[in-house]
């Protein structure tokens, strides 16, 4: 198993600890990971991406130019990324933030709401990442949402464990929309 | 027989390679005093310079390093950091201090480095063939200033004692010079004291001394004295330039 | 101890209070400033010290006066950092002292980019600054590797009293993996150092100096330090990786090397026998075992984010009896394992046009 992701969007949304939990989810079970990212004067406030393998065997370069998933969270990242996804490859989109369409039709694409899915169904738009995050694991099965769960308790301080209910609802509603493609 | 006079033990009884009439063998002479009178010989760790003084290690019987020029501050800043209880000064001439090692000097002031340093100025770059110094004064002749300092093209001297002064980590800087017997009590004095003070642990002290170059300024020693008088001290006024009272206590 | 996530810079910082270094001086530069963050804030926690100097230069002059006086000292900096260390780095090896010095590469020249790269061999393995001096160049591929031989580091500096550079680049310092640290500290024996300048009490004082007036003996210096370089020789370390048969050997060392380590996976899954050699010690230079990986091989392939220097030691090294080609990006652009398994098909396959 060798999964490739870009995690994109703006400075601050949060691609970065997305990518990290995601990154630990997989050093949970045991696999080989990797995370970096893109850093300069642009993760000041401009377009933030970050690149995690998830691996069987020892990651060769954690950098990424043909990833197997892009997470795309804003337009930019959008329109910069999508061309280098694998043919076959998977794209999914926070539709709540971007309002145009991907242009390839040679991917598996996932259009989700998630400040809306969060706001309505969660009443809090802070777990939307973690919505998408959840429909990552039911498409790839990367790693599992345990392991997504093991990853936050290492993540969050002690005092902030009680939020790990909030996730795992968010990362059930991802996984529920993973069901419908 | 009654002893009168000797070397100090900090000292080490190698003659020095100094010019005949250059003041830098007082200066040696007034620090080994105040390491002896503070019985600190065995504590003291000294930074040699790049300059005139380069060989000062092999005339102080301490532990000594020899740094870079004009970054003796930072040696002494990671000596001194490493041993916090030890006695640390370094000795640098005004090109190692006024000029390159201008940053140095500023920053281990700033962060109020418990080290002393022993600030020798005598308006001219002495080891590599007198040329013009960053504290040569205007119209001073050199090797690199030959019509004479020209402040419209080669700027004007830099007052280090009091420019640092200025700065608040700063809790010792006096200027002295040793052209008389009077001057050179002082001198001790103002050495004394900045060593008194590093050893209490208050900051950073810093002693100012003018002093002559007979062979590059081109005069006989007596002379030298004499224009070190008559030129620098206007423009180098001696004096305590900051206290502790004024620093932070 | 299970692995924790950590990025390369922070890692590092934790293995260098791990193998006892409990003096940081440094200077702002990215992408290595997580190395001098982290120990802001770890290093007062185990009674060491942290400054930030006003300058690379002052933090270097602040490392000699630390080494000089017995401790265990590092600094880190990146490309352009380490060009203005140079003064004070040919001082500390004149001056024979022990310190780490890290170096995660950033593109060149001069301001260059922030990006990875690794256009800063040269200046580590052939001196740096001026002088005939060498310094003791470690070269990790992974974050734990760079964990591991952090207190290697500082021992060899000991054993040594020699300059120790660890020279990473961007991507191991930005990047996260997996790491684990020993479970528990052990109780580190650290080199006696009687030359240090610790106020000189019962004994004669000491001089830490690297200025020698008369010639005879400034040549006489050398001629100690070449002994000790040539001594280093038995520190090499390398890696091989499929190279028994490999007829194609590519050469590599640090980020390049995991990159050229699955090119070569991927062109034995074309048929190609492809092998990897990867120097760890880069000053010493595994010769020998660098011809023994290369004594059945065709081609030889260094893949570089230079544009081209490891080759340079590769083809000397080698003596010439081998092809030695190059492959390398530069300015903060990385290979990909895609181009490097092009340049690998590009030389199994050269000769045999001739032959038909």
């Amino acid at each position: 198993m060798l999964q490739e992701i870009i995690l994109a969007g703006f400075g601050g949304q949060g691609v970065m600890s997305m990518g990290q939990l995601l990154a630990y989810a997989g050093l949970v079970e045991d696999k080989h990971v990797s995370w970096i990212p893109s850093y300069g004067p642009e993760m000041r406030g401009g377009t933030a991406n970050c690149s995690v393998t998830i691996s069987d065997v020892e990651v060769s370069s954690p950098i990424i130019t043909e990833p197997d998933t892009l997470i795309v969270l804003n337009r930019p990242s959008l329109e910069k990324f999508e061309k280098d996804v694998k043919p076959g490859g998977l794209l999914l989109i926070n539709s709540s933030l971007i309002d145009i369409e991907p242009q390839r039709h040679d991917l598996k694409v996932l259009t989700i709401p998630a400040s809306e899915l969060a706001n309505e169904r969660l009443g809090n738009s802070r777990v939307s990442n973690m919505i998408i995050l959840g429909a990552f694991v039911g498409l790839t099965g990367a790693v599992t949402i345990e392991s997504v769960i093991g990853a936050l308790k290492k993540v969050l301080p002690e005092y902030r464990h009680n939020l790990i209910p909030l996730n795992r609802q968010a990362l059930e509603i991802g996984i529920e929309l993973a069901k419908g493609i | 027989m009654i002893t009168v006079f000797e070397r100090p033990k900090a000292l080490t009884a190698v003659k020095t390679h100094y010019c005949p009439g250059c003041t830098h063998g007082i200066i040696h002479r007034l620090v080994a005093e105040v390491i002896d009178e503070l019985g600190v010989q065995e504590e003291t760790i000294g930074v040699s310079p790049v300059g005139c003084a380069v060989l000062a290690y092999n005339y102080f019987d301490v532990d000594m390093q020899e740094a870079a020029h004009g970054r003796a501050p930072a040696v002494a800043t990671g000596i001194k950091r490493v041993h916090p209880d030890k006695v640390v000064f370094t000795y640098q001439g005004d090109g190692d201090l006024a000029s390159i090692g201008t940053a140095e000097i500023v920053h281990a002031a700033a962060r109020s480095e418990k080290i002393t340093t022993i600030f020798v100025n005598n308006a001219t770059y002495g080891m590599t063939g007198g040329q013009m110094a960053p504290t040569t004064l205007v119209g001073q002749v050199s090797t690199t200033s030959p019509r004479g300092r020209d402040s419209a093209i080669q700027g004007y001297p830099i007052r280090v004692s009091e420019m640092l002064a200025t700065i608040e980590g700063a809790v010792y800087i006096a200027r002295v010079s040793v052209h008389n017997p009077q001057e050179v009590a002082k001198a001790k004095k103002a050495i004394k004291t900045a060593f008194e003070l590093q050893i209490a642990g208050r900051g950073f002290t810093l002693v100012e001394i003018l002093s002559t170059c007979p062979t590059n300024w081109g005069y006989s020693p007596k002379d030298a004295l004499k224009w070190l008088v008559d030129n620098m001290i206007p423009i180098y006024p001696l004096g305590v330039k900051k206290t502790l009272e004024e620093g932070k206590s | 101890m299970a692995k924790v996530l950590m990025k390369g810079n922070e890692a590092l910082g934790e293995a260098a209070i791990r193998a006892g270094c409990r003096y940081f001086f440094g200077y702002p530069i990215t992408p290595q400033n997580e190395i001098p963050q982290y120990l802001a804030k770890r290093l007062p926690e185990v009674g060491g010290v942290f400054l930030q100097a006003e300058s690379e230069i002052a933090a270097i002059n602040m490392v000699y006066g630390a080494a000089g006086s017995g401790a265990r000292v590092m600094t880190s900096s990146s490309s352009p950092g380490i060009s203005l260390k140079q003064e004070g780095i040919t001082y500390i090896a004149g001056a024979e002292l022990p310190c780490v010095i890290v170096n995660m590469q950033r593109g060149g020249p001069g301001l260059g980019s922030i990006q990875p790269a690794q256009s800063d061999y040269f200046q580590a393995v052939k001196g740096g600054g001026h002088g005939d001096y060498k310094l003791l160049v470690l070269a990790p591929a992974t974050i734990q590797e760079m964990v591991d031989m952090m207190g290697k580091a500082f021992d060899l500096a000991d054993e040594y009293r020699n300059p120790v550079m660890i020279l990473g680049d961007g991507i191991l310092g930005q990047m996260m993996e997996g790491v684990e640290f020993p479970a528990e500290e052990t109780a580190l024996t650290l080199a006696e150092k009687p030359w240090a300048t610790t106020g000189a009490k019962g004994r004669k004082p000491n001089l830490i100096n690297s200025l020698f007036l008369d010639p005879v003996e400034l040549e006489q210096h050398n001629h100690h330090l070449q002994r000790k370089y040539d001594r280093m020789a038995k520190e090499v370390l390398w890696e091989n990786y499929r190279t028994d048969d490999a007829e194609v050997v590519l050469v590599g060392y640090g980020s390049s090397a995991r990159i050229a380590k699955a090119a070569v996976d991927l062109a034995r899954a074309h048929g190609i026998k492809a092998g990897l050699f990867r120097p760890i010690t880069l000053f010493p230079f595994p010769k020998a075992a660098l011809q023994e990986a290369c004594k059945q091989a065709n081609h030889v392939l260094t893949v570089e984010m230079s544009m081209g220097q490891l080759v340079e030691d590769v083809r000397y090294n080698l003596e010439f009896k081998v092809p030695v080609h190059f492959y390398g990006r530069s300015g903060g652009m990385v290979p990909t394992t895609r181009a490097v398994l092009e340049e690998i098909i590009r030389w199994a396959h050269s000769g045999e046009e001739d032959k038909a």
